[in-house]
């Protein structure tokens, strides 16, 4: 067991590539325990799959990821389940169980972890709904949600059984400004009454590093700078202040690796 | 030059790694086993799923079956002055071969592709990620009691379709062609042996249910998780399931009735 002073998770000189395509070339991140630490970067940087790898969903090539003291990629199945246990993922696409209600679906981790009579479970489904705002959908099926209710639901699954960390793929995509403002409230509050760790790969710059404690930037594989949000809307680098603050020149490029435009057309 | 002799080292061991894959998919399924035990429930809803909803295909196509073999039975075993001999034919025919076999290709195209298409889908929308982040491990939740389902439905499938099949073959034979009605059953009686037809024909029936739902899992577990990959893993689905079958069919019938 780690001492409580060390980060939660600890990330070092990961390298992953699928296909040809090397997404992360020797990346090393802290996640603080108890805090919420926000990995941004622009699209198709990679940030799902960083969370993949910390679920133990997927190997890296080479490099280690700790959580907690132990390598999450040299543990026996059985342990990784039961530390995936103490571990909540919300996914960009929700990930909804399709055929049974959203009732069930937030009740699904409960039902096959904890040996909660039904009046119990009932309780905690209702109270964990009313915290994402959804209780009164709770009959509803998935595929009569909108996205960010789906995504709102599936945040209810993932506090279910009161996880010790969570990680948030892309909270905030798809959400009206009422529901994002809740979100954004609820995910810090959640982090600090229950003292839980959080993790937030988003790119929604204004609302992330309102919430973060600790900001890691990430772009072609590599961690480019990182700090605490005030510090990164100020950083030194002129990309992280590109990103930061959303401007379209700088020495990030907005469009894909291509020839000139002219040379394109005339074929 | 080196070219062509790369693609075939790479497709080579693009195969073995698929076999070690399914092989490994195979062991995980079968120790989810233990699990199915503390929930029946989730067999009951598969069961329903796999073998309930084929009924239908596999009751209509069987009486059919038998039916087209006595009409072709009769007039072969006519020209010989055997048609006494239809019911035997039709009965053998059915229970040693098409029984099995047709039922299997039937579920093949009913049953499997639904798997594959279903458990395709759960991959590309996440779902079984979900699962996986949620400390269920879907390949004992939601494959293993598909696996079983399919297994334990095949052969009473593959049991409807003959014995409907020996209906229908009666109503044509006795009741439009004019076979003699005793006859018909108390040769098949005679002639068509507990042990040598019926056991094999189970034997085989279950072979296909275990090959069939093994490649409908295989194949949507393993999908490309878009409609494209998913589309394409049912469709290979059906295609190496019949031929599964028809090869294997061949096998165990020179296996069993060939001295």
């Amino acid at each position: 067991m780690a001492s409580v002073g060390e980060p939660l998770v600890k990330i070092r000189d990961l390298h992953y590539s699928r296909d040809k395509n090397h997404i992360f070339k020797g990346v090393d991140v802290d996640i603080a325990r108890g805090g919420v630490t926000a990995v941004m970067g622009p699209s198709g940087t990679g940030k799902t799959t960083l969370l993949k790898l910390i679920g133990g969903q997927l190997y890296p090539d080479s490099g280690t990821i700790h959580i907690d003291g132990q390598d999450v990629h040299k543990m026996k199945t059985s342990d990784l389940y039961r530390l995936r246990m103490r571990m909540g993922m919300l996914f960009q696409s929700g990930a909804l169980l399709t055929d049974i209600s959203v009732f069930e679906n937030v009740a699904y981790p409960l039902r096959e972890h904890t040996p909660l009579p039904e009046s119990m479970i009932r309780k905690l489904v209702l109270l964990k709904l009313e915290a994402v705002g959804l209780r009164g959908a709770r009959d509803l099926m998935p595929s009569e949600l909108s996205g960010g209710m789906a995504r709102r639901v599936a945040l209810a699954r993932a506090i279910a059984l009161d996880p010790g960390m969570i990680m948030y793929d892309e909270p905030f995509t798809g959400q009206d400004p009422i529901s994002m403002g809740v979100l954004v409230k609820l995910i810090r509050s959640l982090n600090d009454a229950s003292r839980l760790t959080s993790i937030v790969v988003s790119h929604d710059v204004q609302e992330t590093a309102g919430i973060a404690d600790y900001i890691y930037l990430i772009s072609d594989g590599k961690v480019v700078d990182q700090g605490v949000p005030e510090k990164m809307m100020d950083s030194r680098s002129e990309w992280s202040r590109q990103f930061m603050k959303g401007l379209p020149d700088g020495p990030a490029a907005f469009h894909y690796r291509a020839p000139e435009l002219e040379q394109d057309l005339m074929g | 030059m080196l070219d062509p002799l790369a693609r075939l080292g790479r497709a080579g061991i693009d195969t073995l790694e698929q076999i070690g894959r399914g092989h490994l998919l195979l062991l995980g399924i079968l120790s989810g086993f233990a699990d199915l035990a503390r929930r029946p429930r989730l067999l009951i809803a598969q069961l329903y799923a796999v073998g309930v909803l084929s009924l239908l295909i596999v009751a209509v196509s069987g009486t059919f079956v038998g039916m087209v073999l006595s009409l072709q039975g009769y007039y072969i075993l006519s020209q010989f002055g055997a048609e006494q001999t239809l019911g035997v034919m039709v009965a053998a025919s059915l229970v040693r071969e098409l029984g099995p076999v047709v039922a299997a290709l039937l579920f093949a195209g009913r049953a499997g592709s639904a798997l594959t298409a279903e458990i395709g889908l759960m991959a590309a929308t996440e779902q079984l990620s979900g699962l996986e982040m949620m400390a269920v491990n879907p390949v004992k939740r939601i494959l293993a009691p598909r696996f079983l389902a399919g297994f334990i439905s095949m052969p009473l499938l593959a049991a409807i379709f003959s014995a409907l099949g020996v209906v229908g073959g009666y109503f044509v034979g006795v009741g439009l062609l004019g076979v003699d009605d005793g006859a018909f059953w108390s040769q098949m009686q005679a002639k068509i042996d507990l042990q040598g037809d019926v056991r094999n024909g189970v034997i085989k029936s279950l072979v296909f249910g275990f090959v069939c739902t093994w490649i409908a899992l295989f194949q949507g577990y393993y999908a490309v998780p878009t409609a494209e990959g998913v589309s394409r893993a049912t469709t290979r689905t059906v295609v190496h399931s019949s031929l599964a079958v028809l090869g294997l069919d061949f096998i165990l019938t020179a296996l069993m009735f060939g001295d």
